[in-house]
């Protein structure tokens, strides 16, 4: 589903992504792991296509089309879904109206007829109340006001309206509480567990991957996967840390 | 036949106008004040679209009574050079809504001017402008409150946001308060910024696309003017702002 190919990166002419290469097949769950700066928010925006990140090297494949050709919004219509690790704040902007807009425009790109509002209403209630949401959220702006853990459930319930094929989920877990980390990972295994899905999680901690169990881990240190395995790597890190296992 | 004097740039008023499309406006337009009177405790509501190609210049000057009410929403969004003036006088406990935006591309310059005379106690206004601008063009408001010595309890609030959507755009703002009663509330902002990039980064990956993105955005900035309009009216007036942005070569 995605294949990223010796991929290489950088923003403000500093090197970030050093050949890094990785290939997600659907029904699939990977973990990424890595110490701070080793370049996990820039892979996830590199995919993305966010604004000052350049690709100098290496390609990405998303369901047989050239990803880091489309823009962003095309991306989005494509099927791939970036939950930020700091979501934007919009004020004046309903969750709603933004989501209604958001799905509809990529309905439209995929030659599919708008929603009506009814209908898309009925369909934000369901994933809010998958994510424990209230209705009474989406209806104020976006993310204003949230607290961090509110933020990232709205994500969630973003990832649930928009229902991508891919979703590359940016420290998703951090800022959440005990329940509120439950709730998402249950969240992303409704939404996203699936044979014609994949996810690529990002995460500092193993304790989301207790929810949402990855069939891959990796770990990403100075820009490359240096280690992969299967779920026991994620353990092994943490108790032992990266540098003792990325070494 | 004597023809009228144009004013020059030197005049505060007139500081940020196009003084040589003044030349092109009809005779006798910069003296055409239309005159409203709203009598003791009565309330008026009424919303003014400038859209016009040639230049154009519409002067109020409002009268409120004791306890008057008047609710004015405009958009300013010529082709040429546009201007309206504003000039109210506040009887006692009258209350003076406003709500304005200029928007618009091109090198034309779209102008806001307005002066509060709050001369009897306990009146009240509240003024917010914003402006939206592109290309070369330029967007100004000027609010002047005059405070009157005896025009005790005065509350006069004026909000001005500038939203640049390209290099090259300008906006200029100048409160001008002159306060000689002691007892009063007088607030001024003013803040001219860029499109929230990060917003539209957001906006983009979730599948919105750039014109559409930047349109919600304008949508939510220049919603403030007219939040304070009855329901229909605002929608409408946004409605025409954003008229001006469609087909906008951004």
């Amino acid at each position: 589903m995605l294949v990223i190919d010796n991929l290489h990166a950088e923003i403000d002419g500093k090197q970030i992504l050093n050949g890094l290469t990785l290939t997600v097949n659907a029904g699939e769950v990977h973990a990424i792991m890595g110490p701070n700066g080793a370049g996990k928010s820039t892979l996830a925006y590199v995919l993305g296509g966010r604004p000052g990140y350049e690709v100098t090297g290496g390609s990405v494949t998303f369901m047989g089309q050239d990803l880091l050709e489309l823009e962003p919004h095309e991306r989005a219509a494509a099927g791939f879904f970036l939950g930020f690790q700091y979501p934007v704040e919009i004020p004046g902007v309903s969750n709603v109206q933004f989501l209604r807009e958001a799905l509809n425009s990529q309905r439209k790109a995929r030659g599919q007829e708008p929603l009506s509002g009814g209908d898309f209403l009925k369909l934000a209630r369901e994933k809010a109340g998958l994510l424990k949401m209230d209705m009474d959220m989406l209806k104020r702006p976006v993310n204003v006001g949230f607290s961090g853990g509110e933020k990232k459930r709205n994500e969630m319930v973003q990832m649930g309206i928009l229902d991508p094929s891919f979703a590359v989920l940016d420290e998703t877990d951090s800022g959440l509480d005990i329940d509120a980390l439950r709730i998402v990972g249950e969240g992303i295994n409704a939404i996203m567990r699936s044979p014609d899905k994949a996810v690529l999680l990002i995460t500092h901690y193993q304790r989301l991957l207790d929810y949402v169990k990855p069939d891959h881990v990796h770990v990403l240190a100075k820009g490359r996967i240096v280690k992969s395995g299967g779920p026991d790597l994620a353990l092994e890190l943490e108790s032992e840390g990266y540098e003792a296992v990325a070494a | 036949m004597t023809v009228a004097t144009l004013p020059t740039s030197k005049a505060e008023e007139w500081r940020y106008a196009d003084i040589p499309a003044l030349a092109r406006l009809d005779p006798g337009a910069l003296d055409d004040w239309h005159a409203i009177t709203v009598p003791a405790g009565e309330s008026l509501a009424d919303t003014l679209v400038l859209a016009s190609a040639a230049p154009d210049v519409r002067r109020l000057r409002l009268t409120l009574g004791a306890g008057a009410r008047a609710e004015l929403f405009a958009v300013v969004a010529g082709g040429d050079y546009a201007r309206l003036d504003i000039d109210v006088t506040m009887g006692r406990a009258a209350h003076f809504e406003f709500g304005g935006v200029t928007i618009g591309g091109g090198d034309a310059v779209r102008e806001i001017v307005t002066r509060l005379r709050h001369a009897q106690p306990d009146a009240t206004s509240n003024q917010v402008v914003r402006a939206v601008h592109w290309g070369q063009a330029t967007g100004n408001f000027l609010g002047r409150v005059d405070v009157a010595r005896h025009a005790q309890k005065t509350d006069a609030a004026q909000d001005f946001k500038g939203l640049l959507l390209e290099r090259g755009a300008a906006a200029n703002a100048r409160p001008e308060l002159e306060i000689y009663a002691d007892d009063v509330k007088c607030a001024h902002g003013a803040a001219i910024g860029q499109m929230d990039e990060a917003a539209r980064f957001y906006m983009a990956s979730r599948g919105i696309a750039p014109d559409a993105a930047r349109a919600l955005l304008v949508r939510a900035f220049i919603a403030d003017a007219f939040a304070a309009a009855e329901a229909e009216a605002g929608e409408a007036l946004l409605e025409t702002a954003l008229a001006a942005l469609e087909g906008a070569a951004l």
